[in-house]
């Protein structure tokens, strides 16, 4: 005791108060809590090296831009008219076959009956068959001239617009332009209960107030 | 303190006087006059030299008896076999699965074609399919009846939280599997009931059609959607089943089970005698 100006205390951490060598010369911590640090950092950076790159694998689509601007030829404009809709098949997803495909109900757009706002006015009216409450797909009935979804019962008039059941917001609809007397069908977009356009969302996303905030738009076809 | 050795798994010692000496031990090897082993005898050494060998290397055999001959309360019933019953349950759908793999092909052009072939063409494929389907329903009849025997038995309670918190992860990973699975037949019910589960995701405010997105790789339901349902459903999930039911297990062995409540009342005077 006499020869240890200091006290020891052996449950000290640092090598100091231990009156043990350091870890290197001048350095408080001692070689094992350096070794078992080391060791921790080694190990912790090893598996993030495989973790990151699996995760970020994993949720890569989360950060893409997946959908091509791109126009698809559904018919003559002759084909379509101003009362009643045409339904049409086209790709939304080309790589896996009939489950890629999707039906389009087609009519021109008419300004007695079509009140929609701004950029949701479109040369045609094409309404996505994509239930807005699940995303089953609805049938029209012409003679009751409503959208029908087998699932859970919900029902759109002839513009698209919830009329019963449990959807939160009417059909979506594709953009439409004519090039060469020919009708063509572009890119999706939601509307809300006012039919004014919205980014497109998926199914079940209210859109009315304050949940357009809380629903992030997704890039769709 | 370990349970004793089963009396099946215990030595028989010699009877008195047939070797020699009362009770010497293992007099077969010392004594030379005795029969030569038969058949069977020379079996049952092979197995115990076998067993031993590894418990000597190991030391499993403490752990073991200890997990397997383990106390139970008095009172315990049937109702207690329920946990078992879902890990078989599991077990079952683990090698079905393993099996019905060899044969299907998760694509979005082949599964439904792969799927119909185990059907009708494979030998037993419709027996091996059909126990992966059924079974699935069992499993998930029998994981919630274990956790309302659970519940109503309050076994749930102190120091057992934990192990209650690990089996609602599991029943949560069990109806994920339900939902992965249900895709991969690709027939018109299984994929309007995926879009449509999908979509359910897609519901949650802010992170829901991020999660959507996730499922199905991608906005729209497309020709990954399914490997990834595959991947999910044969690799992460029950990856996850199984290691959490050994941490279950664990835990049910290292804490032991409780008795059923209308026990407690019965025995509280014998209880206090004996403290």
């Amino acid at each position: 005791m006499a020869d240890s100006p200091q006290r020891i205390d052996k449950k000290s951490r640092y090598t100091e108060g231990r009156g043990i060598a350091g870890a290197f010369e001048g350095e408080t911590v001692t070689r094992r809590r350096l070794m078992e640090g080391t060791a921790l950092a080694v190990g912790g950076i090893a598996t993030m090296a495989f973790a990151l790159p699996g995760l970020g694998f994993a949720l890569g689509p989360l950060f893409e831009e997946t959908v091509p601007d791109r126009w698809q030829d559904v018919g003559a404009e002759g084909n379509f008219n101003l009362l009643s809709y045409v339904p049409k098949v086209m790709n939304i997803n080309p790589v896996i076959g009939d489950a890629g495909k999707t039906t389009v109900y087609i009519r021109r757009w008419n300004p007695d009956v079509d009140k929609a706002p701004g950029d949701s006015k479109q040369p045609y009216v094409a309404i996505s068959t994509r239930c807005a409450h699940l995303g089953c797909p609805v049938r029209y009935i012409q003679a009751s001239q409503k959208f029908l979804c087998p699932c859970h019962g919900g029902v759109y008039d002839s513009q698209g617009k919830v009329q019963g059941g449990p959807p939160v917001r009417p059909l979506d609809r594709f953009e439409t332009r004519v090039r060469n007397r020919r009708v063509e069908v572009g890119q999706r977009f939601s509307l809300n209960s006012q039919l004014e356009r919205f980014p497109p969302r998926d199914p079940s996303n209210h859109l009315d107030g304050l949940w357009k905030y809380l629903y992030p738009p997704r890039p769709t076809t | 303190m370990t349970p004793p050795l089963p009396r099946a798994l215990r030595r028989t010692p010699p009877k008195p006087g047939e070797n020699g000496r009362n009770g010497a031990g293992n007099g077969s090897a010392a004594a030379p006059a005795t029969k030569p082993a038969t058949a069977k005898e020379q079996a049952v050494e092979g197995v115990a030299g076998a067993v031993g060998w590894l418990d000597e290397r190991s030391g499993m055999s403490p752990f073991l008896r200890g997990f397997l001959y383990r106390k139970v309360p008095k009172g315990t019933n049937w109702y207690y076999t329920l946990g078992s019953a879902t890990m078989f349950a599991f077990l079952s759908q683990a090698v079905t699965g393993v099996f019905l793999a060899m044969y299907y092909e998760p694509d979005p052009t082949r599964a439904y074609e792969s799927a119909s072939r185990i059907t009708n063409d494979v030998f037993l494929g419709e027996f091996v399919r059909g126990m992966h389907k059924w079974g699935s329903s069992v499993m998930i009849i029998l994981i919630f009846l274990h956790m309302g025997r659970v519940f109503f038995f309050g076994a749930y309670k102190y120091p057992r939280e934990l192990n209650w918190i690990i089996g609602v992860v599991l029943v949560v990973l069990t109806l994920m599997m339900g939902l992965t699975g249900y895709l991969l037949p690709f027939d018109q019910r299984s994929f309007w009931a995926t879009v449509v589960a999908v979509n359910l995701n897609a519901s949650g405010p802010i992170v829901g059609p991020y999660l959507a997105d996730f499922l199905r790789v991608g906005s729209e339901f497309g020709p990954t959607t399914i490997t990834r349902f595959y991947s999910l459903h044969m690799l992460a999930i029950p990856g996850l089943i199984a290691a959490l039911i050994g941490a279950h297990l664990y835990l049910v062995a290292k804490l032991g089970t409780t008795a059923p409540p209308w026990i407690r009342a019965e025995k509280k005077d014998l209880l206090r005698e004996e403290v």
